[in-house]
């Protein structure tokens, strides 16, 4: 998802467990929340910092192919709409980077780690947004795939996760409506219009199946998180309901999934469908998306670029601290 | 590396006649930037009528581990409930 491989260390049995270990166990399963300052094992916080790290520079890195459309959207109610849109998903980024940090993690070592390739972000936002569909096609389905990942993650164990989550998902539900909204337009205008709907659809479909990462029906690197609860479904539980939501809409649309092998199975009642291509998916990961250079290198830059602006407030911040103890 | 901008805890205050509660943090160079950034981050949907913000390092808060000498004392004290004590209903309400 926008955390898509995060890796744990394998499980542990109750046997195998610490006194300690067993209690914290017992804690998560009764449903209390974890909060920052509490004893907690050291998996458990590396693998958190690992998935809220990544989950916020999705947020981050993903402002990038919608912000591609800010100046060109078709009206100015469109570019209102889409720069509130965008400024959400600074802000998604920002309550995630706080949450990580209460477990001991610094925002600028996190800033860092993105730079350099250390840690990752979801593959989604390595696609580039061609035309205005595209961004109908993001809202639609990349924050509609992301609100069935974050929905159940307003559950999770940790606190200061939970509640970013919860502050999350209030403000997703205008994401997707948005993007449909443009994806109903352009499916009603002139055929051009319809066509080019179509065409984003095509594209962003499979990347779209990705963002719930592989099968990980047999992980071991799952089943921990689970038992953690940092992670409440399995991929393939995700991508089957997001399947089973979309295609109704795609049909309201008059817009077809790229798929010919989609069919109703009365029997599991959900969609049969094809897999996205894995390759294609680990390609991406590694840096060879078709944007990977183009996104981290705007992010790298615009934080270089502002050094010296943030260097030059907190001097500001400090000067007239000075000052104002000299003067009491 | 040049240097982190301190943390702050943001705290709104929903609506008129509320307390300030705790939303989250932020980052910021003073004060004055801590309650510009706080409405940018924490009020884009006409969530709050005032800020308070305080950098996170002058919070003082009880230990996890003193939960116990801490709280446990009020929970014999159950007399402080009003339910504990029964009224006839007689008496009409009270
Ligand atoms: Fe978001
Ligand atoms: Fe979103």
């Amino acid at each position: 998802m926008y955390a898509q491989l995060v890796k744990s260390d394998g499980m542990k049995s109750r046997e195998e467990m610490s006194p300690q270990e067993r209690a914290f166990q017992d804690r998560i399963d009764r449903g209390e929340k974890i909060e920052p300052k509490e004893w907690m094992p050291e998996g458990y916080r590396k693998t958190l910092i690992r998935q809220i790290g990544q989950h916020a520079h999705s947020e981050i890195v993903g402002q990038l192919p919608e912000g591609n459309w800010i100046t060109r959207a078709p009206t100015l109610e469109r570019t209102a709409i889409l720069l509130a849109k965008v400024q959400d998903e600074a802000g998604h980024g920002l309550y995630l980077y706080c949450a990580a940090e209460t477990l001991g993690v610094s925002r600028d070592e996190l800033m860092e780690k993105l730079h350099s390739g250390q840690m990752k972000y979801s593959s989604i936002f390595n696609y580039p947004t061609l035309t205005w569909a595209d961004i109908g096609a993001v809202g639609w389905l990349v924050d509609g795939a992301a609100i069935m990942n974050q929905v159940p993650l307003q559950r999770t164990s940790f606190g200061p996760y939970s509640r970013a989550m919860i502050r999350i998902c209030k403000e997703e539900s205008f994401h997707q409506r948005q993007g449909y909204d443009i994806m109903m337009k352009m499916a009603q205008g002139t055929s051009e219009q319809k066509a080019m709907a179509q065409d984003a659809l095509n594209r962003f479909w499979y990347p779209s199946l990705m963002m719930f990462g592989p099968s990980d029906k047999e992980s071991v690197h799952s089943a921990q998180s689970m038992a953690w609860k940092i992670k409440i479904n399995t991929n393939d539980e995700l991508r089957q309901k997001f399947v089973d939501q979309t295609v109704p809409q795609a049909e309201y649309l008059g817009l077809s999934i790229p798929d010919d092998t989609l069919n109703w199975n009365e029997e599991k009642g959900g969609y049969d469908f094809a897999e996205p291509d894995w390759s294609e998916f680990f390609e991406v990961l590694k840096g060879n998306g078709p944007c990977n250079k183009e996104r981290l290198g705007a992010r790298v830059k615009a934080w270089e670029d502002g050094a010296w602006f943030r260097d030059g407030l907190m001097a500001h911040a400090e000067k007239r601290a000075a000052a104002r103890q000299a003067a009491e | 590396m040049s240097k982190e901008w301190p943390l702050w805890e943001v705290f709104i205050r929903g609506q008129h006649g509320l307390n300030h509660r705790h939303v989250g943090s932020l980052h910021a160079p003073d004060a004055e930037m801590a309650i510009k950034n706080a409405r940018d981050v924490y009020t884009r949907r006409n969530e709050g009528v005032s800020i308070w913000v305080v950098e996170s390092k002058n919070i003082a808060a009880s230990a996890p581990s003193e939960k116990g000498p801490l709280f446990e004392p009020s929970n014999s004290k159950v007399y402080r409930h009003p339910t504990f004590f029964d009224i006839p209903d007689d008496v009409g309400h009270m």
